[in-house]
């Protein structure tokens, strides 16, 4: 293992295993915590920005979906603005295409707004390397050129190998970089209540 | 699971139909885009190996190739040493030995592009062999359909043209029965094999009875080389008997679409105001082309993975 545990904070650690479920997966975040998540995550993005008519919600499938359009609902309850939500998929943008011997299944894109002069704000549900993200942004330029980019992660996990900064966090979660981190939904694949799940050591 | 080549849609299963068809719809949303390119084959090398001239396919693999950043590579029996009687497996390796990550190779003989496959390291996608198949004619085809009529269970496609020497029939007739299509096959009898009922179509001689609640009505090009050989008498009478009009097309269900590969024959096997239908379904086969040969070319060029055996 060239990832050393003593790098994560030992207290959020020993809080970690209390939780721990015997099949070696445990509940980060449960749907209310989500939602308390993504609430304050809306009025942070709103006191944030100046024009929050320029905001694009641009998110990235599967899991940034169902996330982007409550931070869609949230903003219209506190600011009184309809902000397009966008769906961008950064399968055919990644750096590891080359080495895999199988492709990975493309998802939807739908992006309804042009991103020139916006400001995009991608919405993603776990980050950790950073490699998802700088695919995003090169897929975005792709689109235009927005005013800025700013980047939600439900949860941040560690692990950063490229230069990314996450503006809105919703959970600090550290993990072993063989754990699995996903957000599932109670019924189907991210619908009904959402949870964030953490196996640990599983291969994805 | 869809093997290293793609050299006929019998060799496809069901859900590798499926995979491909959903694959071409996310890549027709890149086509949609201001900038029509995506770097998922940037630094990858295609080559476009064609020993029998096709303009129209070639050109679309090309697009399609560098739709996805490939460097795409033409290479026909014109301008090569095919002239100086190289043979064709001496050709193909002499490309291979440059380390192309997929080579699409078209050939009047059907088997040389699977003779092709079995001699290279690099994955070979079939555009098309002899009477044999032509695999992403088929699932242009298929994709066009989908968009049309968005599904394919319970579907009756009426194909018709000489069914004998049409890979493309031949590959249509796998890739819509697979998914769940019933396939009629119309022609006079000179150009009907036999044995299409073991493949799982109905054939038939009379054009009526086959366009009889036809959804899709596919109509192949009559080849010129074929015109004034012994499978009909004369053009007047292939029109006439089996030209595909509005008055013929009325047997057809009334949202029927009517569907050609190109390129057509107007006045022989489609009548001048079918063919020239604008908005028409036949451009739009032309233009999913492109998004199904980047699909292709996404599952099927430059994976890392080596060949088995």
């Amino acid at each position: 293992m060239a990832d050393s545990p003593s790098l994560s904070r030992p207290e959020d650690r020993a809080h970690a295993r209390e939780a721990t479920a015997a099949d070696g997966t445990r509940v980060a975040l449960d749907d209310v915590a989500i939602r308390r998540a993504l609430v304050r995550i809306a009025h942070e993005v709103v006191e944030r920005n100046e024009s929050i008519e320029d905001l694009y919600l641009v998110a990235i499938p599967n899991g940034g979906v169902p996330l982007a359009r409550v931070i869609a609902a949230q903003v219209k309850e506190i600011a009184g603005v309809d902000l397009p939500v966008g769906i961008l998929d950064t399968t055919l943008y990644r750096d590891d295409l080359a080495a895999r011997g199988e492709r990975p299944p493309l998802r939807k894109t739908e992006m309804p707004s042009a991103v020139d002069e916006r400001v995009v704000v991608l919405v993603d549900d776990v980050v950790s390397t950073g490699r998802t993200i700088r695919a995003a942004m090169d897929a975005l330029m792709d689109f235009g050129r927005p005013r800025g980019v700013q980047v939600v992660g439900l949860v941040d996990r560690g692990h950063r190998e490229l230069p990314i900064k996450i503006d809105y966090v919703g959970k600090n979660i550290p993990t072993q970089r063989e754990d699995r981190v996903i957000l599932r939904g109670s019924s189907g694949d991210l619908e009904g209540e959402l949870e964030v799940v953490v196996h640990e050591g599983a291969s994805a | 699971m869809m093997g290293r080549d793609l050299l006929g849609i019998e060799d496809l299963e069901r859900a590798d139909l499926e995979r491909i068809l959903e694959t071409a719809e996310r890549m027709q949303e890149v086509g949609r885009r201001d900038v029509k390119k995506v770097p998922t084959l940037r630094g990858r090398t295609l080559v476009n190996l064609f020993f029998e001239s096709s303009t129209r396919t070639r050109t679309s693999f090309e697009i399609a190739g560098k739709r996805l950043s490939a460097d795409v590579v033409n290479f026909s029996p014109s301008s090569s040493s095919l002239t100086k009687a190289e043979s064709i497996l001496d050709t193909a390796m002499t490309l291979d030995a440059m380390d192309p990550d997929a080579v699409i190779v078209r050939h009047k003989v059907a088997g040389v592009p699977k003779r092709i496959a079995d001699a290279l390291a690099a994955p070979v996608i079939n555009a098309g062999d002899g009477a044999h198949e032509h695999p992403t004619q088929a699932l242009l085809d298929c994709f066009t359909v989908k968009q049309e009529k968005g599904r394919f269970d319970g579907l009756t496609v009426t194909i018709i043209g000489d069914i004998t020497h049409s890979r493309v029939a031949r590959s249509n007739l796998y890739a819509f029965s697979k998914l769940g299509a019933e396939v009629r096959l119309a022609a006079p009898p000179t150009m009907l094999p036999a044995g299409v009922e073991a493949l799982g179509a109905k054939a038939y001689t009379s054009l009526r009875e086959a366009l009889e609640g036809a959804d899709v009505v596919m109509v192949l090009r009559i080849q010129q080389e074929r015109l004034d050989g012994c499978f009909f008498p004369s053009i007047r009478e292939y029109a006439s008997t089996f030209g595909i009009d509005r008055r013929k097309l009325r047997f057809a269900k009334d949202d029927a679409i009517v569907m050609h590969p190109g390129p057509v024959n107007r006045g022989v096997e489609i009548s001048h105001d079918l063919a020239d239908q604008r908005p028409g379904v036949i451009l739009d086969q032309v233009r999913n082309g492109v998004a199904v040969r980047m699909a292709v070319l996404y599952l099927f060029a430059g994976r890392s993975a080596k060949r088995e055996g």
